[in-house]
């Protein structure tokens, strides 16, 4: 077969926590594999897994065709991994990084440097190759990241949350470089909190929760499980929320979800702009007032929603997606209208 | 293909070398990156020359002994590597926690070359202040005495004996993984050892209940062979033991930071 990743049944515990519950997962060779999911749900467990940091409590795991257990050490010539922190060494140049890492994959002198050189080129640092790291903007690690993760030629490359905490304009000049890669022919593994991120670099998207696929398909097949657009609304007096939400019922493709703590309103419409009038209309004959209404693109939020009826809300406590915060995670669900 | 031009010859014992060179050179790196780094390693041993030769020294009465600075030195360079060795567990600590030691283990390298490259830079760094103590050890007096070989052979002693602490401060930083309790966890012990034996003063003025604990220091057989190296008498003894230590150690302690290292998985 070719299917550069599979996994059958894998799991994973800390102590108590099961980080991965029986994860099944293929990406056939050339493709881009998303792993969606909010902060602690078994992502980067999964990550390290696949790229041999973890071995499985149970479980198998093939990548490039070797088994990550029994063939480890065979597969770490064959892969590259990004993780969330930019492991790159503040106290070295951005070429001396690239070749510590080319040599480590027992590159000869001048092929690591050759390849170094190759990298800087490709992501944009010629300029900045000899400054140490220590001077580099969080998006320049981000891509030397990415650069020493490449220079393996890796058959399958994994990325874990490439752009976490980079601004907009870096995170989109990033994800044109992965973009490129992609096309290569490399195998990608790329974990993610953003919808909009998977959207754009996945061909298919695994949504991960509390350690388990809960839904998978293409962007187009999960934001269908939405509805197509969302209309969001605030109440200007949060008691109003489940009037507003009774007020426009059937004008959309599905029921309204409110958010009784914040006032908010959202229905999922399939021809959004047309029902926006009719929406202010019903809105005022009820006599409830608003003070925000929008119709929007369905974000990671709506879709975990949708399949979960409890919000991916990606907290700042959370931190990455450690085993030992994973247990935080587990919250109520969204009280439903 | 042309693999075999671009790439090492598939050899373990030479991917083993080539990986821990690399790292060393990494380590080494630091040092030429951020000075300071070295400056404030080399102040605090300076810093000992000159408080035991000119603050404590005057009182500090060694049966046998003329000149204390004579006597202090090898204790000096005793504490300097071991002083220096508990760097190694900070070191890697500080590569666990920003996610270098992630890499590495994704990485084709030998299992064992970050910590053999760890314990390596840090045992050239501990070569150049050992170098340096020498030096400012002379600059306030202090001289060999046996010769130039015995001379040579104390300070490759003193280094090895570095090492091989360095890697019980390696085993100390992959257990406690964060940079703050390797600092702590990589100097409370080592306090009392160096203090509690034949380094500054003679074992002999200790309490009975001390005086046990300081004979079978490794620490004091250690300095006991430096000063023998440096300042003449019978060496055999001494240097055996402290090289059966320097073993003994390695073979503890060796294992077990590298199957800490294999688990650094969290």
């Amino acid at each position: 077969m070719s299917d550069a990743i599979v996994t059958e049944g894998l799991r994973r515990s800390f102590g108590a926590v099961r980080a991965v519950d029986g994860v099944d997962l293929a990406a056939p060779a050339g493709t881009v594999l998303g792993l969606l999911g909010p902060n602690g749900a078994g992502k980067t467990t999964i990550v390290r897994i696949l790229t041999t940091l973890l071995p499985p409590d149970a479980g198998s795991a093939r990548v490039a065709g070797y088994d990550v257990v029994r063939d480890a050490a065979a597969l770490r010539s064959v892969i590259g991994l990004a993780g969330q922190y930019a492991a790159v060494d503040e106290n070295l140049t951005g070429r001396e990084n690239l070749e510590l890492v080319g040599r480590l994959y027992h590159l000869r002198g001048a092929e690591a440097r050759r390849r170094a050189d190759e990298m800087l080129e490709r992501f944009e640092l010629t300029d900045a190759d000899s400054r140490t790291v220590k001077t580099y903007s969080g998006g320049m690690r981000r891509r030397l990241d990415l650069g020493a993760s490449l220079i393996g030629r890796p058959q399958v490359l994994f990325l874990d949350e490439p752009t976490t905490g980079l601004d907009p304009r870096s995170r989109y000049a990033l994800w044109d470089v992965i973009r490129e890669l992609v096309n290569d022919g490399t195998t990608l593994l790329l974990t993610t909190q953003y919808l909009e991120e998977a959207d754009r670099l996945a061909d298919r998207i695994c949504v991960i929760d509390v350690g388990r696929v809960i839904a998978e398909g293409t962007t187009d097949e999960l934001k269908s499980r939405v509805g197509g657009d969302l209309l969001a609304l605030r109440v200007s007096d949060r008691t109003a929320a489940g009037a507003a939400a009774e007020a426009i019922a059937g004008l959309g493709s599905g029921a309204p979800q409110v958010v009784p703590e914040s006032g908010e309103v959202s229905l999922p419409v399939a021809e959004g702009a047309s029902i926006l009038a009719e929406v202010v209309r019903r809105l005022d004959a009820a006599g409830v007032d608003i003070s925000d209404l929008a119709l929007r693109r369905p974000t990671l939020d709506d879709v975990f929603l949708a399949l979960t009826g409890h919000a991916a809300e990606a907290t700042e406590e959370d931190g990455p997606d450690t085993p030992a915060r994973g247990s935080a995670r587990r919250r109520p669900a969204r009280s439903q209208a | 293909m042309s693999a075999a031009s671009t790439t090492l010859p598939n050899s373990p014992l030479l991917w083993t070398v080539a990986d821990a060179a690399a790292v060393t050179k990494r380590n080494l790196y630091r040092y030429i990156r951020v000075p300071t780094l070295l400056l404030f390693s080399t102040i605090q041993p300076v810093m000992f020359v000159l408080l035991f030769t000119y603050v404590f020294g005057g009182s500090i009465r060694v049966p046998g002994v003329d000149r204390y600075v004579d006597y202090l030195i090898p204790g000096i360079l005793a504490q300097t590597v071991i002083f220096g060795s508990t760097q190694t567990g900070v070191g890697l600590a500080e590569d666990l926690s920003r996610g270098m030691i992630d890499r590495f283990r994704s990485l084709p390298m030998a299992r064992s070359a970050v910590l053999a490259g760890r314990t390596l830079s840090d045992t050239v760094r501990n070569l150049f202040v050992v170098l340096l103590m020498v030096l400012v050890g002379t600059l306030v007096g202090f001289r060999f005495h046996a010769g130039v070989l015995p001379a040579l052979g104390a300070i490759v002693l003193a280094v090895a004996f570095g090492l091989a602490f360095s890697w019980i401060s390696a085993f100390i930083g992959m257990s406690v993984r964060d940079v703050e309790s390797a600092q702590a966890a990589g100097f409370v012990w080592v306090f009392p050892l160096v203090f509690a034996s034949s380094a500054f003063v003679s074992v002999a003025n200790m309490p009975g209940w001390l005086q046990a604990f300081a004979k079978a220091n490794p620490i004091t057989n250690v300095v006991d062979a430096l000063r023998a190296l440096c300042l003449g008498g019978p060496t055999a003894i001494p240097v055996l033991r402290s090289l059966a230590w320097i073993a003994g150690i390695l073979l503890v302690f060796v294992p077990l930071a590298v199957s800490r290292y294999r688990r650094a998985a969290g």
